[in-house]
């Protein structure tokens, strides 16, 4: 508590109060933070963790849509409802779920896996790259930087279901912009979506162009928070601009990194609307990543809860368990974050 | 388009800190601006060529699809490659005027105007006890809001959807506020946090000699400094609501509690989309997403600044 001190109640009377407990204590300082993070937390807790919870109860059991009723009703011929117990219902069941779906018995986990990791490396890779390009670039005093900005982030501005439609719209194998442009370059029209990893290609690219402009938004505030000094004092000492740029810009933009970094990864990891709409998993599943391969094995045909529960705590345990791992990783490196 | 910038990245690394030397400490704006005289045209050239070519591949897509609203069905799915062809404004009628559309608006502003006032509150007042209060569970809560960035939504739905049906709240517009704010209220706290973060205290402490009390500290000093930050929450908010989906999709039933981007996503059949009515939705719903953008844009590369760099 930096900034505003409780001013201490007036002299205990009572020497019962003259001690007050660790807990009051607590109470008295803290209450005000408490009290203005409190309903961020209670929305939280409701609809974060108590569906986590849950969620990871269900992937112990093997509910689904046909057998979450507790009994079974049906209307007589005289009009009553007679109502028994489903003996088909839903029960505790051990770790068959993350068997099966480890073992690879529903759905392709591992291939999932694999794609998925593709698929994240690449997008924010790009995203950090190019995002890093054009925000050196963008922080360069010239003419029209206001209107480049504005153009260059644009694209953040666009729901994502409507680009994961316009990216599709245009790698439309029939009219498609891409294969017009191919044709119109005397090249031959790409079957985009019949082969994996023209098709990966297609949501790669959307997703590109999708995450940019956050990353080169990001990276250009970092890149005005570094003193100009710096490079003043560099250049006297004859440090070369790619000296420069190793010793002060890349230093200076670490700690934005970081973060854009982390949250880039979890975000693209995640990320539904664009596999779900631009390839759809074609060919026949192969570009699946692993939130949308999950929802379409898990809510296809008869709709599995468990099953997608299962899923769902696999996926959010991969997340923590790279995310401890970054954090150490830049500990170990001098970074308290 | 990645080897254009790539090669532009490498031009700008080795040209961009050619500031000049200066007595006593000149602020980064001033000290970058002397660079200009010394840049070559060749270089210039480059620059903002490189530019050109990045901002064409930005607003590309989005050109092509509105070019591609106005044309009609046959047009939009031929295979000549024609920028405008038989301009008609039909498919905009269909969209505006034989679906509910007024009626998505009105519940899409609804939710979206919720989610940005509620969103910007909770995350302001969180991210400032975050920044200048140390309490207990200050650090498990800043953790917390990074796991809730890992939740996948679209898998764990059930529960979310189990638990609005048990509140009662299924089938109505605020269950679909009050699952935007989950997603958009960690992020923006965090991002305030960090710009919090960057406010000098002493101004926090000056308040209370004045005899400002926290709330007050907070609502009349600080949040007014924040500006920049809270045009970023707000287009941020704004934004998850105004586009989002899954959600939608799980909570809402009928059809005059539609937002636009569900609603618009409804009447094109799946297997067989009708591409320019779509087109045309497009466009519909980026232009009001487009509008807040632009009055936030101005706010962004400083409003982000603190958020990315504090975490």
């Amino acid at each position: 508590m930096r900034t505003v001190t409780v001013a201490p109640a007036s002299p205990p009377p009572d020497r019962r109060l003259a001690r007050p407990s660790r807990l009051r204590r607590s109470w008295d300082r803290n209450w005000y933070a408490w009290a203005m993070v409190l309903p961020v937390v209670i929305v939280l807790a409701v609809l974060i963790f108590y569906p986590l919870g849950r969620g990871i109860w269900l992937s112990f059991t093997n509910l689904n849509e046909a057998n979450q009723v507790a009994e079974i009703c049906t209307k007589s011929i005289t009009g009553g409802e007679v109502c028994e117990e489903n003996p088909n219902r839903w029960e505790y069941a051990g770790l068959d779920n993350y068997v099966r779906v480890l073992t690879g018995e529903v759905g392709r986990f591992w291939e999932w896996t694999g794609i998925t990791l593709i698929w994240t490396f690449v997008g924010v890779a790009f995203h950090y790259g190019l995002g890093l390009g054009l925000a050196i670039l963008l922080n360069r005093p010239m003419r029209g930087r206001g209107l480049y900005r504005v153009l260059l982030v644009l694209p953040w501005a666009v729901p994502a279901f409507v680009s994961a439609f316009a990216w599709k719209f245009i790698f439309n194998e029939r009219f498609g912009l891409a294969n017009s442009l191919l044709t119109t370059l005397g090249a031959d029209p790409l079957p985009w979506f019949s082969e994996r990893w023209t098709s990966l290609f297609t949501a790669i690219v959307t997703n590109v162009w999708l995450g940019v402009p956050f990353m080169m938004v990001a990276l250009l505030g970092g890149l005005q928070t570094i003193p100009g000094e710096l490079y003043e004092a560099a250049e006297i000492d004859g440090a070369s601009p790619w000296q420069r740029f190793r010793a002060i810009t890349l230093p200076g933009l670490r700690p934005t990194s970081m973060t854009v970094i982390l949250l880039g990864t979890i975000w693209t990891f995640n990320l539904f609307p664009v596999i779900f709409l631009v390839t759809e998993g074609e060919p026949a599943g192969e570009t699946e990543i692993l939130v949308t391969g999950a929802y379409r094995a898990a809510f296809e045909g008869i709709r599995n809860y468990s099953l997608a529960s299962t899923y769902g705590v696999l996926i959010l345990s991969i997340l923590l368990v790279f995310s401890v791992f970054y954090r150490r990783a830049l500990r170990k490196q001098g970074e308290v974050w | 388009m990645s080897q254009s910038t790539s090669s532009g990245t490498a031009v700008s690394t080795a040209r961009t800190p050619t500031a000049p030397i200066r007595a006593g400490s000149a602020p980064v704006q001033t000290s970058r601006r002397a660079g200009r005289s010394r840049r070559s045209r060749a270089t210039s050239l480059l620059l903002h060529g490189t530019l050109i070519v990045a901002s064409l591949v930005a607003i590309g897509p989005i050109v092509w699809v509105l070019l591609s609203s106005f044309k009609p069905g046959y047009a939009v799915q031929s295979t000549n490659l024609t920028l405008v062809q038989d301009p008609t404004l039909a498919n905009y009628r269909y969209v505006l005027f034989d679906t509910s559309f007024l009626r998505w608006l009105l519940n899409s502003v609804f939710v979206a105007a919720g989610t940005m006032g509620i969103g910007i509150f909770l995350s302001a007042t969180t991210g400032y006890a975050v920044s200048r209060f140390n309490f207990p569970g200050r650090r498990p809560l800043m953790m917390v809001f990074l796991i809730t960035q890992m939740f996948p939504v679209a898998i764990l739905i059930v529960p979310i959807y189990t638990i609005m049906a048990r509140l009662g709240l299924i089938n109505t517009l605020p269950s679909l506020v009050i699952a935007y704010l989950t997603i958009a209220v960690p992020f923006c706290s965090w991002m305030l946090k960090g710009y919090f973060d960057s406010i000098p205290t002493s101004l926090d402490e000056a308040a209370a000699l004045d005899g400002c009390g926290p709330f007050a500290t907070f609502w009349r000093v600080v949040l007014p400094l924040a500006r920049p930050a809270v045009a970023v929450t707000a287009f941020y908010t704004f934004l998850t609501a105004w586009g989002e989906v899954a959600y939608a999709s799980a909570f809402i039933q009928t059809d005059n509690q539609f937002t636009l981007a569900y609603g618009l996503r409804q009447f094109v059949p799946q297997y067989n989309p009708q591409w320019e009515y779509l087109t045309a939705a497009a466009v519909l719903v980026t232009v009001p997403a487009g509008l807040v953008f632009l009055f936030a844009q101005r706010h962004l590369v400083s409003g982000l600044t603190a958020g990315g760099t504090k975490g």
